[in-house]
């Protein structure tokens, strides 16, 4: 299992106060989405629960475990699962390979069992096969030989999605996926995560403004505003609240007649 | 006057040992918006590109308002009123939002030379820009610098815009800005030139189309034509508008 929470999370940069005591917890079995104006704090509030940024005050618990101490690939080992915007390709390697040594880490990589080359080369049909699996589940098993610094932007997005599933996170935390992709596209990257949800020992975390994808796949939806966390509850209900309306929609108020 | 501000004749673009473009035929009609649609990897991106001289057409030839630019330097074709909002948006991350800005603002040297009226109504498009005016742009979120790097490329009057993906990563409020915001421009006479994967930008938008595949542009028509035909939108697109 896999409960993730914050407690009264707090960045400053300076003067300007990022993300403002956030407390927080997700379940396992439920998709979060988190929704704001941009420049809430949604991508600081991410980078702060992976580890990228250090918290000001506050902690971030995985299990009842504190994992403020942590850094990001420590928090990833213990089971942080994040698609990051396109940081952690290798660019020159093909696209299978990239995919073959996230399922390679996810095993155990050298650091764990010796400098072992025998165990490695015996290993690489079982990780090939793996791999393929994977990109045949996000659609890229046809340009799996191809170099990933000349894929176009979504199908790198995609490629990001599948680094994410070799790594077996207990969590995963997905900013903007379908970004760049077209409505013809999205589909294998929402039918993923809608997978994902079906294992009720995932904890998922979303980011994303296309409110279609919100309302089709969040089981709750937190915005946050000015770092700020202002709504929590089911979509309906904070998708209605006026805080999502005039802020996030920018749909003006009734005016009383 | 040219009816088309912008042709495209049999254009051919190689990137290393890539062959991208495979003979981009391309019409984009003076003071009326045209989306460049098509999957990833058909080449939309890198068609803007060669029209701005980033990457260099092999073959055919590229005409802005009659005069023939496939040959000139970027700066050149930038300096014909064009400008370019990159899918990577090109922001100067060391620099502020002001001086962002007073870089495009080509005719300003200081803040006070800058349009007034166009600036307010900047602002009032993309709050942010003014709230952060003295701030780095590098520390803007990754929504806030779309808008900052569509922002610049308003700030003066152009003829024609060439737009990669505006709507990506912003919230549903600011997209409604940006549409009226488009509307306005194109009112006024500007060009644009838009792709955009955002389908309510593309209907509520768009007055031609152009679909592009495998390097090619294998529909052109008007975009009230594509709206109205399913069988079209799937047989091009794979989906329904």
């Amino acid at each position: 299992m896999s409960l993730l929470a914050t407690q009264d999370l707090t960045i400053r940069f300076g003067g300007h106060v990022a993300v403002n005591g956030v407390t927080c917890a997700f379940q396992p079995g439920t998709l979060t989405a988190i929704v704001g104006p941009n420049g809430a704090g949604k991508t600081t509030y991410f980078n702060l629960i992976s580890g990228q940024l250090k918290a000001t005050a506050g902690q971030v618990t995985l299990d009842g475990h504190d994992l403020s101490g942590l850094s990001a690939s420590q928090r990833t080992r213990a089971g942080l699962g994040r698609a990051f915007q396109l940081t952690n390709l290798f660019p020159r390697l093909t696209v299978l390979e990239n995919v073959r040594l996230a399922v390679q880490a996810a095993r155990g990589g050298a650091h764990r069992r010796g400098l072992n080359l025998w165990s490695i080369w015996s290993d690489h049909e079982g990780l090939t096969l793996r791999a393929h699996e994977i990109l045949e589940a996000v659609a890229m098993a046809p340009k799996q030989e191809e170099v990933v610094a000349n894929l176009p932007h979504g199908d790198q997005r995609k490629l990001e999605v599948a680094l994410l599933m070799a790594l077996q996170p207990g969590v995963f935390m997905f900013d903007e996926p379908t970004a760049g992709m077209n409505a013809a596209e999205a589909p294998v990257i929402l039918d993923l995560i809608r997978n994902l949800k079906a294992d009720k020992s995932k904890t998922i975390l979303l980011v994303e403004h296309k409110m279609d994808v919100v309302r089709e796949l969040a089981d709750r939806i937190i915005v946050l505003h000015n770092g700020t966390l202002v709504a929590d509850g089911d979509p309906a209900t904070v998708i209605a609240s006026p805080i999502v309306q005039e802020a996030y929609l920018g749909i003006a108020p009734k005016e009383a007649a | 006057m040219n009816e088309n501000v912008l042709t495209l004749q049999g254009v051919h673009t190689h990137i290393g040992a890539y062959h991208i473009l495979h003979g981009v035929d391309l019409a984009v009609p003076r003071g009326k918006l045209t989306m460049l649609l098509g999957r990833n990897g058909a080449g939309k991106t890198t068609t803007l590109r060669t029209i701005m001289g980033l990457w260099r057409a092999s073959r055919g030839k590229i005409e802005f308002n009659g005069q023939d630019v496939t040959a000139l330097p970027t700066p050149q074709i930038a300096s014909m009123n064009v400008a370019y909002v990159p899918e990577n948006m090109g922001i100067f991350a060391d620099l502020t939002v002001k001086e962002n800005m007073l870089l495009a603002a080509r005719g300003a040297r200081t803040a006070q030379q800058m349009d007034s009226q166009r600036l307010q109504w900047i602002f009032k498009l993309f709050p942010p820009v003014e709230k952060f005016w003295n701030h780095p742009a590098g520390k803007l979120s990754g929504g806030q610098k779309q808008m900052l790097a569509v922002s610049r490329a308003i700030i003066e009057p152009r003829e024609l815009l060439l737009i990669d993906e505006p709507s990506k990563g912003l919230a549903p409020a600011i997209i409604n800005n940006m549409i009226d915001a488009f509307a306005q421009l194109k009112a006024s006479g500007v060009t644009i030139l838009l792709v955009e994967q955002n389908i309510n930008f593309a209907k509520r938008l768009g007055d031609s189309v152009a679909v592009m595949d495998n390097g090619i542009v294998v529909h052109a028509g008007s975009m009230k034509q594509l709206a109205e035909d399913e069988e079209l939108q799937h047989s091009l697109l794979g989906l329904a508008l």
